[in-house]
Formats: structure tokens, sequence, C-alpha cells
């Protein structure tokens, strides 16, 4: 029996916007795999909900005219995984939020609730960095634009104010035109885990597949947030697809995150992760990118 | 039909179908819910409580504190009452504790109308503390000026046991020329059973009494708690057990049906239900004992075991539950498999701490014993350059052993032939010379550990069951067990074992799978593999009774001789010739109501078994070990067990299954965590990582039958031994992988990264 004081199925999204103006200390739910697992821990516990469940235009996955693709932030994890769109252009995407979980989670948890939650082990979040997303969010006031990697504050804060809804992912066209992706979830179990480490790149290579364009390389769980690595980035950018790029990208990927130590694993553990994780993701990212692998 | 088939369980089609009814189905509609209220220090005093904003919830019925609760001191571990104090169970805890030795330490009860009201009130208590000192491993705990638990014990050792076998001491037979000395340490871990139906229970009050029901595996046990625990006779106590959703152990426990049945008595009798949340369950029930073990081996460079020292400190908890039973159990295990030819020579020490407290967990000590066992085997084996099973096979255990200790005969063995199977099986002799000399980050290995283990608990504790079978005017019979189902297939081992003795076929016994302490006869209930064994022996004892009972009838319905005739396939037939004569229907029907010799054939009988025997197993698994993220995965792994003749071989395969998927959790990553001020850290299915079915693989399971003549079917332990092997195997299989000895369990990839980077095997490790 969950402790909930009251919830309001809203209608749309201004109808929500408009319920959660009107009550300061309500909370947003949608799929309700993070919000329901706080009510029954108690910290949530006799909250009221505004429930966005079911609102027909933040789910689903659709393309614009330039190339854009808008993710609905609504749209379960496997709706995202097996929508075409999504499986065409962003197959490292699906195949990330894929990682979540199990069956019933990533049936019902949704790519937005993930990103909202603002923590640094969402399974979406690093590879939605690496495309560089940008987040549509809907006030009292109206719509504003913010890139993702603006969006985090810091574990668990991210740039939403009460009464604003996450409306839509978009992510433009040259950011996944001509690039191979991958995401390794590193976790002690192969399903129904949170990473210990999760690495996203995506790379885009040169016209003879044999050297590096463009890197984008994030991590979850190396530091308070996701973050990119714009330097291992630099690094790699002209270089040959060589045991030379695989140790450039380890050592300075290394060299810009900071994660912490925790029972759940120290920092050294994670630093070690971090070095193997960011080639093993790259060289698969390269083969991806329809690059080949010798090293 | 019978003993030996691949009979299809009793009560399949009630559990998949969602029609077999478990505890908390069965609660009342006027029932209470009562949430416990749980103390937020490991290791103080309660000094007071304001209730006064938890007493305002709409809805809240009472709150009853460590204030207002008997005063009785009471034993909450299952094992058979003795009747000689120096044999009893320790009696260290209260229904609710004021001094509390645990963080989650139950110290009040809300008693409410439904769980919101009740978890919002429990959440209001206000509690102030006196604080003392945490102690979280027997190391901190026996440690000069370190805080007492319990006044009983004032140097925090629950107890400490010594035995030798043999002449002299180790270290003077070690100190003779031309041995090899090898010494390890080896710790295991804190872990839980997480079965699937959380402990649930509800009382309530009828013409005075108060009745409880439970999801137990041995509800005459917890009727005898009950009583101890509230003061009420036994008589005003009667327990049920519905089916249940697994135990392993921790419901060979009595955990909350004193305090329900305490507080029934204290809402007029109304229906209170305790059930626990998945972190409660974790955290305030019961564990698996962490055992620390020091190892110390003089051998021949034959392989011959010369000596053998032994000490091991059990981490207890904080209250004695089973106790110095599971770490003494260790120690017999280690000197049952492997003899020495001089002297084993041991020293055991259980110690109180402020964790939560170790209880019985399939295995009962001995898959901590076998883990340090048999990694010290391998060990032994590298130091001596000698095939690991080779050195086994010189010195285990052969038919006709008698354990100098208890007198526990091996009756069978099928142990060489176990490896033999396991060998073949994982490609043994081939893949220990391929794996022997390999570089780069990914290798493989294979490894196998095996193990001994009793089939119940004589000498050292009472065993005793009981039977009843009632025939029908069908000609069918009702069986009732003292013996519980607890998932396990008892109820489908018993139909079979009964058919088999009377002469039935399986569909005609109908087993009455409830206990009901009012009715049901006599037996302690499920743990220690031993009902297919002991209460197998009560039952066919009644079948036997039953039988003749049913013979004597068609003796004087067909006037033949009873000696002539026998049961097959439920007809009375020719014993000769086999040749049909009555079915037993005809016969049934008449001897309810016959006009002139009419009797109601039953038949009840009580068994006190006075015999234990051995049963045998081996694991072998082959891994393959990527170095630099610290990941084993398994590639292939069979179980291959001697436990006697199968009465359901299917059913004999599933419980290998289940325990080798627990072997797995054990050694590659369950444990449950505590933080300095002995605060569960993990104690949900999140982080604390249970294999999923992602992380399982093919599970093979193998057997060598031996017809044990001390069993009433041949049959020998089989229940908690499949969860024994699995670790020691798997880390045997990491060190002929890649040379490292990993001596703690478990082997999670932070800690084999670690020793791969102290091997020199990480060159980018910054640790």
């Amino acid at each position: 029996m969950y402790d909930i004081e009251k919830i309001y199925q809203a209608k749309d999204v201004s109808d929500a916007i408009a319920a959660l103006a009107a009550d300061p200390d309500a909370v947003v739910i949608c799929g309700g795999s993070d919000v329901l697992v706080k009510i029954r821990e108690g910290k949530l516990a006799g909250c009221s909900l505004v429930s966005i469940h079911g609102l027909s235009e933040l789910a689903g996955v659709r393309m614009e005219d330039d190339g854009t693709i808008v993710i609905g932030p609504a749209t379960t994890f496997a709706h995202v995984t097996h929508d075409p769109v999504i499986e065409r252009h962003l197959p490292a995407l699906g195949a990330a939020v894929d990682q979540a979980g199990g069956p019933q989670l990533r049936n019902i948890g949704t790519i937005g609730g993930n990103v909202c939650n603002g923590v640094t082990s969402a399974d979406s979040a690093s590879t939605l960095l690496t495309l560089n997303a940008l987040l549509e969010l809907t006030g009292p006031d109206g719509r504003r634009t913010v890139p993702l990697c603006d969006f985090y504050r810091g574990p668990g804060k991210v740039d939403l104010a009460h009464g604003e809804l996450l409306t839509a992912i978009r992510i433009a066209k040259a950011d996944y035109e001509g690039f191979g992706g991958h995401y390794i979830k590193y976790a002690q179990r192969n399903a129904m885990d949170i990473a210990t480490l999760g690495c996203a790149v995506h790379v885009k290579l040169d016209a003879e597949k044999r050297a590096v364009e463009e890197l984008r390389l994030a991590f979850g769980v190396a530091a308070p947030t996701p973050v990119r690595c714009h330097a291992a980035e630099q690094a790699a950018c002209g270089k040959a697809v060589s045991t030379e790029l695989f140790d450039a990208v380890s050592e300075a990927a290394a060299g810009e995150v900071n994660p912490r130590t925790s029972w759940r694993a120290s920092r050294a553990f994670r630093m070690q992760l971090v070095r193997e994780l960011s080639r093993r993701a790259l060289k698969q990212a390269i083969i991806h990118a329809g690059g080949a692998v010798s090293c | 039909m019978g003993v030996g088939s691949r009979a299809i369980r009793v009560d399949a089609c009630e559990k998949v179908t969602g029609g077999a009814k478990y505890t908390d189905d069965l609660r009342p509609a006027n029932c209470l819910v009562a949430k416990v209220v749980r103390s937020t220090v490991a290791n103080g005093r309660v000094k007071a409580f304001d209730l006064a904003a938890a007493l305002a919830v709409p809805g809240v019925v009472k709150i009853v504190t460590c204030f207002d609760a008997p005063p009785f001191e009471f034993p909450t571990a299952g094992h058979p009452w003795s009747t000689e104090a120096a044999h009893q169970d320790v009696a260290d805890r209260r229904l609710l504790n004021e001094r509390v030795r645990i963080w989650g330490d139950d110290i009040a009860a809300v008693i409410a109308e439904n769980e919101v009201a009740a978890a919002r009130a429990a959440r209001l208590v206000r509690v102030e503390y006196e604080e003392y000192p945490v102690v979280l491993t027997p190391q901190e705990a026996m440690a000069p000026g370190a805080p007492v638990l319990h006044d009983a014990r004032p140097d925090n050792v629950l107890a400490h046991t010594s035995f030798k076998i043999g002449e002299g001491g180790y270290e003077e037979a070690a100190a003779a020329p031309g041995l090899r000395i090898v010494e390890g340490t080896y710790e295991t871990q804190t872990v839980q059973h997480c079965h699937i139906e959380e402990p649930v229970c509800y009382a309530y009050m009828e013409k005075g009494r108060v009745v409880v029901v439970s999801s137990t595996q041995i509800p005459h046990i917890v009727r005898r708690v009950c009583s101890q625990a509230t003061g009420l006779p036994f008589g005003k106590i009667r327990v049920i057990k519905p089916y249940i959703g697994g135990g392993f152990g921790n419901k060979q426990e009595v955990l909350y049906e004193p305090l329900a049945a305490f507080l029934t008595t204290q809402a007029g009798g109304r229906p209170v239900e305790i059930e626990l949340s998945r972190e409660e369950t974790f955290a305030f029930t019961r564990v698996r004992h962490a055992i620390d073990f020091s190892l110390k081996t003089a051998v021949r460079p034959d392989g011959r075991l010369v000596a053998r020292r032994y000490e091991a400190y059990s981490n207890q908890g904080g209250y004695a539950s089973h106790g110095h039973s599971i770490a003494a159990n260790a120690s017999n295990a280690y000197r049952h498999l492997y003899q020495d030819e001089q002297v084993l020579d041991a020293d055991t020490y259980t110690v109180y701490t402020n964790i939560a407290s170790g209880g019985a967990m399939r295995g009962y000590g001995i898959p901590q014993a076998n883990f340090a066992m048999e990694a010290h085997m391998d060990d032994v084996a590298r130091a001596i350059g000698m095939d690991p099973i080779d050195l086994r096979v010189k010195n285990c255990m052969r038919q006709g052993y008698v354990d100098p200790g208890t007198g526990i005969t091996c009756y069978t063995s099928g142990l060489l032939g176990c490896l033999d199977q396991g060998k073949k099986h994982i490609g043994w002799d081939e893949k220990r010379k391929a794996y022997a000399n390999q570089t780069g980050d990914v290798r493989r290995g294979v490894g196998m550990a095996m193990f001994s283990y009793k089939t119940g608990v004589y000498p050292i504790s009472l065993e005793t069951a009981s039977a009843r079978l009632v025939l029908n005017q069908d000609g069918t019979a009702q069986l009732q067990m003292g013996a519980t189902e607890i998932g396990q297939g008892a109820d489908t081992v018993f139909t079979q074992m009964a058919a088999e003795t009377i002469g039935f076929r399986d569909e005609d016994i109908h087993i009455v799978s409830t206990q009901d302490t009012d009715v049901t006869p006599f037996d302690t209930g499920a743990y220690a593999s031993r009902q297919t064994y002991v209460s197998g022996m009560a039952l066919k004892k009644a079948a036997k009774v039953f039988r003749a009972r049913i013979l004597d009838y068609a003796e004087f319905m067909l006037k033949r001789a009873a000696g002539a005739m026998d049961i097959r396939e439920s007809w009375i037939v020719d014993a000769e010739s086999g040749e049909r004569l009555l079915s037993m229907a005809d016969l049934a029907i008449e001897s309810f109501y016959s006009l002139t010799n009419s009797v109601h054939i039953t038949a009840e009988e009580t068994n006190h078994c006075k015999s234990n025997t051995f049963s045998f197993g081996a694991c072998f698994a082959e891994i393959e070990v990527d170095i630099p993220l610290g990941k084993i995965e398994v590639l292939n792994i069979i179980n291959v067990h001697d436990s006697g003749m199968l009465i359901n071989p299917a059913l004999a395969e599933a419980q290998v299954h289940g325990g080798m998927s627990m072997g797995l959790g054990y050694a590659l990553g369950e444990q449950l965590r505590y933080d300095a001020k002995g605060r569960p850290l993990n104690n949900n299915l999140l982080d604390y990582k249970l294999p999923t079915s992602m992380d399982t693989p093919e599970l093979h399971a193998a057997f060598v039958e031996t017809d044990d003549p001390s069993a009433p079917y041949g049959n020998k332990s089989l229940g908690e031994p499949p969860a024994i092997p699995v670790a020691p195997a798997i880390r045997n299989a990491l060190l002929h992988a890649t040379g490292v000895a990993v001596n703690s369990l478990p082997l999670t990839p932070q800690k084999l990264v670690e020793a791969f980077a102290a091997a020199g095997m990480i060159a980018s490790w910054e640790g």
C-alpha cells in the first residue's frame, strides 16, 4: 500500500503546469519507476502527485524536416529502443536505454524521467551528452531550450523549476549523421543493476575510415553528474586508428574525470574502469562508424 | 509411480494457477497490521519514548513499547528443545528490547487499522537512547575494552570449543623433517537467504487461545517459542502453517510470531498481522554467519596430510539465534572429509557483534568451512605441485569411516564416482594442461571443490518425526506429516513414499499440506536436509502399519490369509500370481459401513531416529576472467551428487539447480554490508547483488546413486548440499586461470582488480 495523499491526472501539458503551479509541494509522476520507489521508502510518503502519464503529446519519436530527431520525454525505454527512427539513426542510444533495469522497468520507465532525475548513473544520460542533446522545457512563462550539458547542476539537481516540464529532447542532424556510437554499462550484474560506471562514445571517421575526425566521449558515475571529456576528444582529433589513439584517449579521459570512493566502488577502481572502458567503447564505436580495429 | 519416478509435483497446478494459499492470502478481513519500530542505534539502551505525535495518526489503535512487553527472555533457534538445561538454546532477547544490540532492533510496535497509518505512526515515534560504541567483527568484539553486548558473556564470546583428533600437537607434528607447511587465511561474508516470500504471520484469539498463522518451516517449534516468549502455556497456542514461499533456514527460526501472538492479546483478540518488507527481511531477520578461518597444514611431498590446524571466528551478530551450533558444525565438516596421518587440532569461536544475527542458512556453516577448506586444499596442491584432485583422493573419507566425535558412519560413498563424472564433464585433464601458461587480458581456468554432508542432526540433537494415514470411503487416503513442504517438494516425495510402501497409486494419496499444531502429528520441521530421511522413516513405519491393517481387513472380507496377499496399484492382489482380488474402493466402503465389522482404518506412528549418514558431491567449473575489468564469466558448471537413491530425480535436479544458483551468488556477488555505525548499507535487491537469470549459466546436475542401508528408501541428504561446493570451485578456477589466490568471498570485480594489480597484472592501476 503506497502512502499517497492525492494524485491529479493532467489532461495535457498546460493542465499539468497549471496543476503544479497551484500546488507548490506537488511531485510530477510519469512512469513512476523512481517516484513510487521513493514513496515506498518513505522519502516521498504522503506526497501529492501530478501525473503526466499517458499524455500523448509527450510520447513518441519523430523527425523534423531538417533531420532533427525529437524524442518525447514520456517515451518509455522500450519504445525508444524499438522506434524505427532511433533504430536507424541513433542505434547507440536505443541500445543504451535497453540496459536500464529489466524488461518491466523498461516498459514503464521513461527517458525524460531518467534525465530529469539528475542522477549520474542514468543509462540514457552519457549517450545523450555525446549527441549534444537539447532539452525543451515548458513552464508557466513559456518555453526555453537548455543544452543537456548545462542542465545538470549537481548530484540529483537539474535546471528545472517547480511548474516546469521537460517537453522534448532534441538532437540535430549534424550531431548524429555520420557518427558511430557505443555505450558500455559496467555493473556487477548483467541485468537489474545500477551502473558502476557508464561510458558512451560517438565517433566520426575520415573519408577513408582510418582516422578520427570527431570524437565525443562521456561518462556516468565518473563525477557527481554525467560528464563529457573534451580534452580526450581533442586528443583523438585527426589521430589514426591505432594503439596511440586508444592510449591517448584513455590517458586524457583519466585526467578529466573525478569519481569518488563510495561503499559501492573505490575511486581507484572507477579510474581503472574509465581507462579500460574508454578504449573498449571507442573500439566498438569505430567499428559501428565503419572503421576497422586491429590493435 | 512410487519412489524413483519423475512424478509431477502434487502442488504444481495450484501453484502455477495461483490457487495455492499463502499466509497473507488467508488474512482475515478485520485484520489489524503491526509495524515494528526499530532502533536507530546499533548498540545502546532505550531511555524514553515520545509517542504523542504517533498516537495522533488516524487509524492507530495502540503502540506497545519495550517497557510494556513481557519480561521473558527466550531463544529463537528452530532447534528441537532439550529438557536438559545445559543443552538448551541461549535465551538472550525479549519480544521488544530496551537494551538494543543491532541497528534496527525491535523496540516498539504500532498496531493500526492499515499499513499506511502504521508506517506513518512508526516514523513519528520519538526515541531517546543511551548510545554505546559499536563492534562489527569478532576481532573488534574480542579486543580488550570492547563494549559488552550481553552481561552473561563479558568477553562477547558466545562460545569457544576445541577438539583434537589424533596424538600430540600440530606444531610438534609439523616440525618433523621433510614436510611442506602451507598456511592461509580465508574469509567468508555475511549473506541473506532472499526467499521470495518475506516473513509474514498473523495472530488472533479464539476461545481464550491464541492462533498464529505463519510462513514458517517449523510450526511445532513456533508453538513452543511463542509459549516461552509470552508466558502462555503450550496448549493455549495453536500454530498453522500454510504454503510458504521459501525459507532456506531463515524460517527455521522463530521471527515475529511471538510478537504477533502478544499483540493480539493487546488488541482484544483481533487479528494482527506482521509482514516484513524486503529491506526489513535483509537487515532484521537472520543472515548466514561470516566466518574467518586461519588454516595450517603439514603435508608430505607425496600429498599425504600429516597434521592440520584449524581456527575459526564466527560473527554471531547481536543475538544468539542458532549460535555456536553453526560454527561447530563447520569445524566438524573440516574433520570429516579429510583425515590426517597424525593430528587435527581445532578451535572455534562464536562472537557477539552489532550486526544482524546469524542463523540457519542452507548448509549450516558448511558453505563457509568448505570455501576455506577447499581453497586451502588447492593451495596445498599448488605448493607441492600435485593435481588438486589427486591430493583430495589421497586423503578423503572412504566407506566405513566412523567420525570419532559423533560416531556417524559412512555407510555408502559415491564420492569418487562424483569426481570421475565431474572430471569428464569439464574436460579436467586436458584443460588443466591447456590453461596452465596463459598470457593476455582474458584467461580461462578450471577448478573444483568437493564436500561431505550429514543427513539430519543426530546425535547432536533429537531426531523425531511422525506420520498419519487415514483411509477414505473410496479407497484413497489422507497423509498427514508433521514435516513441512517449504517449496522443496516434500509433499510430492512423501506422496511417492507412501504410495510405494502401501502399494497405492500416487494419485490415491492425498497429502495434507497444511500443518496445524492442534491436529498435525509432531515433527520438528524442515531443516538439516532431514525430512526424506528422518520423516521418511516415520512415514514408512506408519505406511507399513496402514498396509497391514488393510490386508487384515482383506483377510476378513476374502477369507484368505493376509500374508498371501499384497497391495499393488491400489488393488488387493494374490501375492504370488498378482491376480486382482478386491479393489481398494470396495474394501474401504465395507470397512466403513460393515454391519458386523466396521472399522476406520488409520495408522499413526512416531519414529525416534537414531542414525545419520553422509552424502557427498563435487562442483566443477570452467571460467573466463577479464583481468582489466575484474569480471568472471562461468562458461561451464556441474554439480555431481551422491545423495543416495533419488526419490524423485526431476525434483532432485531442481534442488541442485537452486543450490548452484545460491552458490554462484555466494561466490561472485552477494554480501550484506554495514557502515561504521552498524547501519546496513545494501539491504535491498538492487544493491545486494543476488544473481539474475542473465548472470546464470546453464546449470548441469548429475548423480551417483548409492543405496544407503540406514535410510528408509536408500536416500541421503540433498536439500542443502548443492549450495556448498560452488564458491570454492570458482575460486580455484580463478587460481588456475591467473595464478592469483583470492581468499575472501565474494569474488567481486573490485576485489579481483585489486588482487590482479597487486600481482602486477594491471599496469595503469593507481590505487
